[in-house]
């Protein structure tokens, strides 16, 4: 259970004369919740968008399953399994949950309606968005064919994690899913994120939210100065060693390379 | 979608719900319809003047209005699309003149060249969209600026090219108004059937193919488009290019109601098809609206000229009255988009 799945090693990424990501390294593991946390400014956004194809790193490599991976664009890591939810959700709010769950990958009809006059299977799309929120346990959304813009925070953000869920093949990837929830609506996007990973989905949950890194993930990595500093893991450790370790105050302790 | 998930879902506990959403309803489905209030307006629109005035309602008069409402009709088809991607096109009115002065100045000298004609025209319009397309999409300018751009140099390049008004003979070119058809009383020329089929076309493709989907989605939100994979690139410049060729038939469509054509034709195309989609529920911002409400818009201007006309009103008051359309249109649209945020 404890094979690499997504590894990175020495990483680099400048925007001019600024050096985000310093050498950094990362690995993910298969069937855990690999939390990533870092003081502002520590580069920890640049090296997950290196990881989900958003940008080009200057050097270092990455690698899916023991191979190398260049991505070039966040449709190339797709097309590789990786999903990743963005902290302002990639969704078009006029449009339909069905139809923004298979935004970029439309299923069309069988035969010349789909062939010749391609035509939209909107009612297989919208069957399997049924089943995948049956699947994910979701009982929030009242109708697949409601615009997304008549959804709250917390329901969005559950579209948007079981898009990710539905297409990430091999890894799924959260940017501060909780960031703008309420406490009930975080907690049911936490259960979630749980969900996911006892499918056999490894996910990477971004988060500056303590208390839920705590709850969910199974490690913690704490990036600081564009380097991954260590790696803990939350049962080892109080919240504000953990917090002392990201912004410097204490020495980082020997990384560990699984969960307990 | 994984049989392990379907597994997990057997074993998950429920997600509380967190806000009071409301169940969409049959009644509510209509109402959310974007057609239903143009549409409601157009009707309205009818039965007043066919209360008002003796002369509005009679088949003559309808079918004058649906002849009337081919050229605009069409030009606010590729106005819809560039719209609902999130930008606007200046220069429509001025991409179909300069096509009808291309097709009309090669077609002078032959009835056989009036064909070959038509294809340097449709090519010259589709190219024009291409160009504002690619300048909107791989230099990301405002399209309104690219647009007033191309128009102003086009206003010029088409006097220019010719100053006088040229004539095309009857043939290929003049036969959209050739075929007219008796359906009861409706007197209805090709024109008015081939308008009808491009919105049928077009209202299917937006709505029933990726491609459709993929239009509302840059115009929705442009960066989530990128991020789920959707090339925006190429569904922006095949927008404009797909608008370019709306515009050449356009052009061929104002060659059924009149032969002659001058660099001077359709001085106000651009606002006038702003302002059917407007009235037509599309919203300037983007995303939302349909081809069918456009069409409708247009017929609505076309009704209230109509019908002011018949009424002995002074035609200046027609202006106010499609201003003041247009205004409620977009107060109503940005009213909604604030309640659905």
């Amino acid at each position: 259970m404890n094979d690499i799945v997504l590894e990175a090693r020495g990483i680099v990424k400048r925007y001019g004369h600024v050096t985000a990501v310093a050498g950094a390294d990362f690995d993910l593991r298969a069937g855990e919740i690999l939390a990533v946390i870092g003081d502002n400014g520590a580069g920890k956004s640049s090296l997950i968008k290196v990881l989900s194809g958003d940008v080009v790193p200057d050097a270092g490599e990455v690698l899916l399953d023991g191979k190398q991976v260049h991505f070039k664009s966040p449709h190339d890591a797709q097309l590789a399994g990786i999903e990743t939810v963005y902290q302002d959700l990639a969704m078009a709010p006029a449009l339909d949950i069905a139809t923004n769950l298979f935004l970029g990958r439309e299923l069309r009809r069988k035969g010349p309606l789909g062939s010749v006059l391609r035509m939209l299977d909107v009612k297989e799309m919208r069957a399997q968005s049924r089943k995948q929120m049956d699947a994910l346990g979701i009982t929030t959304l009242q109708s697949i064919t409601q615009p997304v813009d008549s959804l709250s925070g917390g329901q969005r953000q559950t579209v948007a994690v079981a898009r990710a869920a539905a297409f990430g093949r091999r890894v799924v990837i959260m940017d501060e899913p909780t960031a703008a929830l309420g406490v009930r609506e975080s907690k049911g996007v936490l259960d979630l994120i749980r969900r996911i990973r006892d499918t056999g989905i490894p996910v990477v949950l971004i988060s500056h939210d303590m208390p839920a890194v705590f709850e969910v993930a199974d490690r913690i990595h704490i990036h600081r100065l564009g380097r991954r500093a260590t790696v803990v893991r939350p049962g080892d450790h109080e919240m504000n060693e953990v917090v002392g370790i990201m912004t410097g105050a204490l020495p980082p302790p020997a990384m560990v390379a699984e969960a307990s | 979608m994984s049989e392990q998930l379907q597994q997990a879902g057997a074993k998950a506990a429920e997600v509380p719900d967190t806000s009071g959403t409301r169940a969409v309803t049959i009644v509510d489905r209509v109402f959310r319809n974007p057609v239903l209030g143009p549409l409601a307006a157009l009707i309205l629109a009818c039965l007043v003047f066919s209360v008002l005035t003796d002369n509005f309602f009679s088949a003559d008069n309808f079918s004058l209005i649906l002849q009337q409402s081919v050229v605009v009709g069409t030009l606010a088809l590729g106005q819809t699309i560039i719209i609902l991607t999130g930008g606007i096109d200046l220069a429509n009115g001025a991409i179909m003149v300069l096509g009808t002065l291309v097709i009309a100045k090669i077609a002078a000298d032959s009835l056989s060249l009036q064909l070959p004609a038509l294809a340097v025209g449709l090519l010259v319009c589709a190219a024009l969209g291409m160009v504002s397309g690619l300048i909107v999409s791989r230099l990301g300018l405002p399209p309104f600026i690219v647009t007033l751009g191309l128009l102003t140099i086009l206003q010029a390049a088409s006097r220019l090219y010719t100053k006088e008004t040229v004539l095309v003979d009857s043939g290929p070119l003049t036969f959209l108004s050739s075929g007219t058809y008796l359906f009861g009383y409706f007197r209805i020329t090709l024109g008015v059937i081939v308008v009808l089929l491009s919105v049928v076309v077009l209202h299917y493709a937006l709505t029933r193919t990726a491609w459709g989907r993929h239009v509302y989605a840059v115009g929705n939100n442009e960066l989530a488009a990128k991020r789920t994979g959707i090339n925006t690139q190429r569904v922006l410049i095949s927008v404009y290019v797909l608008a370019g060729v709306l515009y050449a038939l356009a052009a061929l469509q104002a060659f059924g109601r009149s032969p002659a054509t001058s660099p001077n034709a359709f001085p106000t195309a651009n606002l006038d098809t702003i302002t059917a989609v407007v009235i037509g529920g599309t919203s300037l911002f983007g995303g939302r609206g349909t081809v069918l409400g456009s069409y409708l818009g247009a017929l609505i201007v076309l009704v209230l000229q109509s019908g002011l006309t018949q009424a002995g009103i002074d035609p200046l008051y027609q202006n106010i009255v499609t201003g003041i359309l247009v205004i409620a249109a977009v107060a109503l649209d940005t009213v909604t988009r604030k309640k659905a945020r």
